[in-house]
């Protein structure tokens, strides 16, 4: 048998060891080698703070009552870490861009840094988290007593021993040592305590270790394996066990709700929380310890059940157990599983509520005090530590108080899904504060309260028994003899479970007073800033302006600074805000950038509330207005909407850009052309000259005889003269349609009399071109003025005459009507033209190649655009036809209903 | 006020980052619905048509393992894909 004081030194080698563990870490952290301890794993089992010496003894327990029950308090915790995407990751980035401290700090930070909500939520904490100290502190004696006697049952006398109450407070002293000195070290609680999360860890192992390794022991040698154990479950009472179906789901949210606003799981999942994608594996991971700490619970329940006396209590059985059959090792490991779970709970609990304590009701406190504000002498340094080491002493203390009035026994085991309860209260208002930009701090104060009310209302005072702390009248009538307000019966709704009934009125009470606050309530504008900053912190990971610039000095604040942060930190963060000013020295210029960097800097040590007061007593209290925030908004807005009016021109400006370029390539184009036709008009005005002059000098000087002779020399210097003629007569015809000096004779006309005249005008039967025609479609009455018409057609075959390359040439004279035109389509079987040349075949003096041999001044097709302009329609060239083709259009004015 | 909104249509890359995340989202509602089912066995009263105690924990700690299997499958795709699946659409 082990005696009592090997289990103590054993104990104490225990804790020695915890001791030098968190030294180790923490030296390693100061050498900024902490390698593995920043790692996910370090992080997941960190989070094992869940399962404390309630779970860790408890489930067994719980099991052996309620059979599958338990699991519900795990089951919570899985589901939201599994969903760790949808709420965890965003409260841990908003931990880290807001600098958040704890769960108070981050309703209060949201809520406009709102100091009464931040109390509000503080004294939820305490008051839920202090029965739960205590509980961890009895189920520590409890453990003592069982070795503390011979019987293996623990019964309640054995605890009362003056023994074991001692035990309670070297227990409860030894954790605030250890607290204080690890977790108080650095006042920056965004700095992390690597020594105790390291601690925890390794508590972590051991408490699961522990367990597993007291379910072997029951599964494979009391029991013949999984196989036995189905069958003891069939015998065992747990087998009549069913569903409760409102304490199932209940149960489930409300581990749920409670593994969120815990402030000690706030803590280590948030505060501490090192890296985001440690949290991706914690998601997976930290279920996956869950499960393996229950898995062996319902086997050393129902074992246990089976094999100890009549009345051993079965929420020591992972104790007992191995004792009754005389393995002393594995019970002290057990033990030393058991008070692995309980101090590690303790201490997060403990570091966490001093946080909240000290930041959220000491510092305003002392603010308020101290007449001189936020620039008063003394090291607010510590005050602070000083103030958070009280504050750790204070819920030790608190909880071993209540551990000893309350005098354990039942009352303080039920107090655990109590204490959830009491916790979830902030539930609604940390969910609306991150996914709701409607949420008001009156709403969240509200909320807040109301379910705060009815939680001490409904649940905790009644839970002391009749007559403790509520008289057993209101107990049984109801105030004023009214039963529709008796506590545990709200509106007749008595058939509830107890623990339910109260989770139902609480949380809805809370959400309809937190939804109906918001919605009726105005925010200020810091409370809108800040919501707009939780909701949105994946977008906008700056954050937005809350101070107005140049109302504080500069030096001003590096004292108040320094007075909290340490002289050397606030010197360098002032230094590096000045060079990143581009300024030397250690005074930047207050801008409401700065500012807001300062106060998120200070919020990480006194929380944000204390640090907007301080800041707001050096400013003068010059935080942003609702002014001021519109203001930012409309400059915001002017320069998004200039800058929508630079692209707009921009891509005018472009537009313009290009379309001169293309102008530009025409003109330069055309500029060529016009040379080319300069060159040729002035050759073929010369070639004509110069045969008139010659023939005419030759008439002139007599030298010929011949009357034949003289009338071919005249008669060429006719056909000359008369090239001349028609060359100057295109040059004015186009020059007269140009100007719109043109007087066109419209007649009715079929469209088919205008083509045979065109036809026939070129002769082109006589010189081998081939046309074909389909004289059905060319029945189409027009108006218009059948000369310049058939003008335009001449032009188009004598074209296609001239400059069709074919070894048979052939036109292919086609026309279409349509809706709202006729077309005629001119396409021949040449060569066709070029692509680059096709843009300027309709310009003034356009020609293609050496076009000598059509003996053309480049005017024709000009002319036809010109006619066609004239006539209402158009005409252009049609690429891809096989050949040449022009199409020429005459709108649906000029077509008459047959 | 026209600020840059995100872009209405992505590429195949960043649509399946967007709906890992949507997935990773769901998870825990599917979790939550497997763990009522257990609240519809207590229905009846012939003790013979519902589940044993051995079988209900068999079930839920199935449940439990497969939840742990999806998010750990999830979670591990979701950090190789960083930051691209925060937007919803």
């Amino acid at each position: 048998m082990l005696s009592f004081n090997l289990l103590l030194a054993v104990c104490l080698c225990y804790v020695v060891l915890l001791f030098a563990i968190a030294f180790w870490a923490e030296k390693r952290a100061e050498g900024g080698r902490l390698g593995w301890l920043r790692s996910p794993l370090v992080y997941t089992l960190s989070l094992s703070i869940y399962c404390t010496a309630w779970t860790f003894y408890g489930a067994v327990g719980y099991a052996a009552r309620s059979g599958l029950e338990f699991a519900t308090i795990y089951l919570g915790p899985t589901l939201i870490m599994v969903g760790w995407w949808g709420i965890l990751r965003k409260m841990v980035r908003i931990g880290r861009t807001q600098r958040i401290t704890s769960i108070a700090d981050l309703i209060s930070s949201r809520y406009g840094k709102s100091t009464l909500l931040g109390v509000l939520v503080t004294l939820l904490a305490v008051l839920g988290t202090t029965p739960y100290i205590a509980l961890q502190l009895q189920s520590v004696t409890l453990s003592f007593a069982v070795f503390a006697t011979d019987s293996h049952v623990a019964t309640p006398e054995h605890w009362q021993s003056p023994d074991l109450e001692a035990t309670a407070l070297w227990v409860a002293a030894g954790l605030a040592i250890f607290t204080i000195v690890f977790g108080t070290r650095n006042i920056d609680v965004n700095e992390r305590h690597h020594g105790v999360v390291t601690a925890i860890a390794v508590e972590a192992v051991v408490k699961l270790l522990a367990l597993l390794a007291v379910g072997a022991f029951v599964v494979w040698s009391v029991a013949d394996g999984p196989g036995d154990i189905y069958r003891y479950i069939d015998a065992s009472p747990i087998s009549d066990w069913q569903v409760a179906p409102g304490r199932w789901i209940g149960l489930t949210f409300l581990s749920a709700a409670a593994f969120l606003c815990l402030p000690r799981m706030f803590h280590v999942l948030v505060v501490e929380n090192a890296d985001e994608r440690h949290l991706a594996t914690a998601s997976w991971a930290f279920p996956l310890y869950l499960f393996a700490m229950s898995l062996f619970v319902v086997p050393i329940a129902v074992v246990g059940l089976a094999t100890m006396p009549e009345g051993s209590n079965p929420d020591l059985f992972v104790l007992t157990l191995p004792l009754s059959f005389d393995r002393e090792v594995l019970a002290m490991f057990a033990f030393l599983g058991g008070f692995s779970s309980a101090t590690s709970m303790v201490i997060v609990a403990a570091i966490a509520l001093a946080t909240m304590v000290s930041n959220h009701i000491v510092m305003p406190i002392w603010l308020a005090t101290r007449t001189d504000g936020a620039s008063m002498s003394g090291d607010v340094r510590n005050v602070l530590l000083l103030s958070r080491r009280l504050s750790i002493i204070g819920v030790l203390g608190l909880g071993y108080t209540y551990f000893r009035v309350s005098g354990g026994g039942t009352a303080l085991a039920a107090i655990g899904l109590i204490s959830f309860v009491g916790v979830a209260q902030v539930l609604p208002a940390l969910l609306g504060g991150i996914f709701w930009r409607g949420a008001t701090r009156v709403g969240a104060a509200l909320g807040v309260g109301v379910g705060f009310a009815i939680w001490l209302y409904a649940l905790l005072l009644p839970s002391f028994g009749p007559d403790a702390a509520m008289p057993a009248a209101l107990l049984q009538d109801g105030p004023w003899g009214v039963g529709w307000l008796r506590p545990q019966a709200l509106l007749g709704t008595g058939a509830m479970d107890p623990v339910i009934h109260a989770l139902f009125w609480s949380i809805l009470l809370n959400t309809l007073a937190f939804c109906a606050g918001s919605l009726l309530t105005f925010p200020t504008p810091l409370e809108r800033l800040q919501g707009a900053d939780f909701v949105h912190v994946f977008r906008h990971p700056a954050g937005a302006r809350g101070w107005s610039p140049g109302m504080a000095e500069a030096e001003d604040l590096l004292i108040m600074a320094q007075r909290i942060l340490g002289p050397s930190e606030a010197q360098a963060l002032f230094q590096a805000e000045a060079s990143a000013q581009g300024k030397q020295g250690y005074l930047p210029d207050t801008t409401s950038d700065f500012l807001d960097r300062l106060e998120r800097e200070l919020a990480g040590s006194v929380g944000a509330a204390t640090a907007h007061a301080m800041l707001g007593q050096i400013t003068g209290g010059a935080a942003v207005s609702v002014e001021e925030l519109m203001r930012v908004a409309d400059e915001t807005a002017q320069i998004m909407e200039y800058s929508a009016q630079l692209e707009a021109k921009s891509a005018e400006l472009s537009r313009t850009a290009r379309q001169l370029r293309e102008a530009n390539e025409k003109l330069t184009a055309l500029s060529i052309q016009k040379d080319a036709f300069l060159s040729q008009i002035s050759h073929e005005l010369r070639t004509p000259m110069t045969s008139i002059r010659s023939f005419s000098e030759i008439l002139r000087d007599g030298g010929v005889e011949e009357p034949e002779a003289r009338s071919r020399y005249a008669g060429i210097i006719h056909d000359e003269a008369l090239r001349l003629t028609r060359l100057l007569d295109d040059l004015l015809d186009l020059s007269v349609l140009e100007n719109g000096q043109v007087t066109l004779n419209e007649q009715d006309v079929m469209l088919s009399q205008v083509i045979d005249r065109a036809v026939t005008a070129t002769g082109s039967r006589a010189d081998g071109l081939r046309i074909r025609r389909n004289p059905a479609d060319e029945q189409v009455p027009l108006r218009t003025d059948p000369d310049r018409l058939a003008q335009v057609f001449i032009n188009l075959i004598a074209n296609a005459r001239k400059y069709c390359d074919a070894a048979e040439p052939e036109l292919g004279i086609a026309v279409r009507r349509g809706g709202v035109a006729v077309s005629v389509d001119f396409v021949d079987n040449g060569a066709g033209i070029p692509r680059d040349a096709q843009a300027v075949i309709f310009e003034k003096f356009s020609r293609l190649g050496d076009t000598s041999a059509a003996g053309g001044a480049g005017l024709g097709l000009a002319i036809c655009r010109e006619i066609m302009v004239r006539l209402g329609g158009g005409i252009s060239y049609l690429p891809g036809q096989g050949g040449a083709a022009f199409r020429v259009t005459l709108p649906l004015a000029n077509v008459r209903a047959a | 006020m026209s600020t840059s909104r995100p872009p209405v249509f992505l590429e195949r890359q960043s649509y399946r980052r967007r709906r890992l995340a949507d997935a990773a989202r769901l998870l825990p509602l599917a979790g939550a619905v497997a763990f009522v089912f257990p609240v519809f066995w207590s229905g009846g009263d012939e003790a013979a048509a519902r589940p044993a105690t051995a079988d209900a924990g068999l079930y839920v700690f199935a449940v439990w393992l497969g939840l742990i299997v999806l998010a750990a499958l999830l979670s591990g795709r979701l950090v190789r894909h960083g930051e691209d699946a925060d937007q919803d659409g």
